[in-house]
């Protein structure tokens, strides 16, 4: 313990703080040592266990106390992301899968030593690269001083949103997070040309047994639905001022979709919000973000370039964020809903061959 | 040299060669996703820990604070999570794929499979 403290005080030497931030920044400091070591036991305990239902538990943990790190490390937006993603879709989609793939691993490693031979040199390799690295923390790092400045001391006169986070995903480096939407659409496309099931195929097949016996669980979960989907609404539309914006809101209201599916069953879901139509509604999306590229063209400005959409640049600006924003919450919504209800009706065609 | 420098580096090569390691020794198609995922998140912990700067706050603009994190990595990471999980169910489809075609998600019995029909056929 003392050890940690008298490094703790050593790392806060170097660097300028303000005497009334000192207490917590010790503080912060020994939560990441915590936090650290324990993500460090569950990925190590990953690597051992052949259960994989205990596995994509431990994923769910894994990415939940990475969630928790990135708050510590101020990074919001990336916490939020993270704790809807990792700890929640990626989990149940992994476990949809399990039902289908089966729960154990029953194999031998594959030369289990040669594997931690090249896992260790590479380690040792990587640790010998990290002498160089900046210290943790240091505000003269060059990653620092880079193009953060700028986005730092201009985002608040040309942008003039607060979260500057979301300047930068939705204007600066719009461009990019345009081409992260079509990555997503993609992947859709992709899991819906290999998963999709023709409309006898979903005659033939028994739907995974809802949770509808439940009573409890059932009343529950429908009351709620309702504040999960207007949380995402707030989260959507809430994303220039603090933590949140399209990609978190679209994860959070699938989410609700999910639920139901759960509660309900797949097809019960399906029926409900129209599964075609959601399909068209993922192509909407990404046309609603590259249209607002394309406008910006037709009023003279350059793709993208949010200040010729209105009279006034910071107008503008607000205008083309909260539109794309609009697109990428369509997007990643309807595209989370998409892939769950194509791998979950899945289930029901291997139960019903099975059968 | 003081550990605390290059701590939240080290950890990170930790989890990244943890993954790797997964990823490697072991069979399950599934599995191997998961070791991706724990490789993938570690990258994550890395760019994450570069942007903190000790004495900074999240970066949301306000008079009070003059100090904040770099937002850029936040950004990159923040896309790069459901990037990570599109990506991910698009591996599980294979996976689901290979299945019902194979009837395992084991990689030593899909190469059995394979080297059998490649025995029939000649």
């Amino acid at each position: 313990m003392t050890f940690l403290k008298n490094s703790v005080s050593l790392l806060l030497n170097q660097q300028t703080i303000k005497r009334e931030l000192l207490r917590s920044t010790v503080i912060e400091i020994t939560i990441n040592v915590i936090l650290l070591a324990l993500l460090t036991l569950t990925a190590i305990s990953l690597a051992f266990t052949k259960d994989l239902f205990a596995s994509v538990m431990l994923m769910g943990v894994y990415s939940l106390l990475s969630a928790s790190f990135f708050v510590l490390m101020d990074a919001v937006d990336v916490a939020f992301t993270e704790a809807a993603v990792g700890a929640g879709i990626s989990t149940i989609l992994m476990l949809t899968v399990l039902a289908m793939a089966g729960r154990f691993e029953n194999r031998a490693l594959h030369h289990p030593r040669i594997a931690l031979f090249v896992v260790i040199g590479t380690g040792i390799m990587l640790v010998f690269g990290t002498f160089d690295m900046p210290a943790f923390g240091d505000i003269n790092a060059p990653v620092q001083t880079h193009v953060a400045p700028h986005y730092i001391q201009q985002s608040g006169a040309e942008i003039d949103i607060p979260n500057i986070v979301t300047s930068v995903l939705a204007s600066y480096r719009g461009f990019d997070t345009f081409g992260e939407v079509v990555v997503v659409f993609t992947a859709v496309i992709g899991v819906l040309a290999l998963l999709e099931m023709k409309s006898e195929e979903v005659r033939n097949s028994v739907a995974p047994a809802p949770m509808y016996q439940h009573k409890i669980l059932r009343i529950v979960g429908k009351i709620l639905i309702p504040p999960i989907m207007l949380f995402a609404l707030y989260v959507q539309f809430h994303g220039e001022y603090g933590p949140g914006g399209g990609f978190q809101a679209g994860v959070i209201f699938s989410a609700a979709i999910i639920l139901h599916a759960i509660l309900f069953g797949v097809e019960t879901t399906a029926k409900a919000i129209s599964l075609p139509f959601v399909k068209v509604l993922a192509a909407l999306g990404v046309l609603i973000y590259g249209s607002v590229g394309i406008v910006a063209m037709l009023n003279g400005g350059r793709f993208l370039e949010y200040n010729a959409l209105a009279e006034n640049a910071i107008t503008g600006q607000h205008v083309g964020i909260i539109v794309i924003e609009l697109g990428v919450g369509i997007t990643v919504a309807t595209a989370m809903m998409v892939i769950f209800l194509t791998f979950a009706r899945r289930v029901g065609k291997s139960n019903g061959e099975s059968a | 040299m003081n550990f605390l420098e290059q701590y939240n580096y080290w950890i990170v090569i930790v989890l990244m060669m943890s993954g790797f390691y997964i990823v490697i020794a072991h069979g399950n198609l599934i599995k191997k996703l998961i070791g991706l995922t724990v490789f993938q998140t570690s990258v994550f912990i890395m760019y994450i820990s570069m942007s903190k700067v000790i004495g900074g706050t999240a970066p949301i603009l306000n008079e009070a604070y003059k100090v904040y994190s770099n937002p850029l990595p936040h950004v990159l990471i923040l896309t790069a999570i459901v990037v990570g999980v599109a990506t991910t169910s698009l591996g599980l489809a294979l996976a689901v794929r290979i299945k019902e075609a194979y009837g395992s998600v084991e990689e030593d019995v899909i190469q059995e499979k394979d080297l059998q029909q490649e025995g029939s056929q000649e």
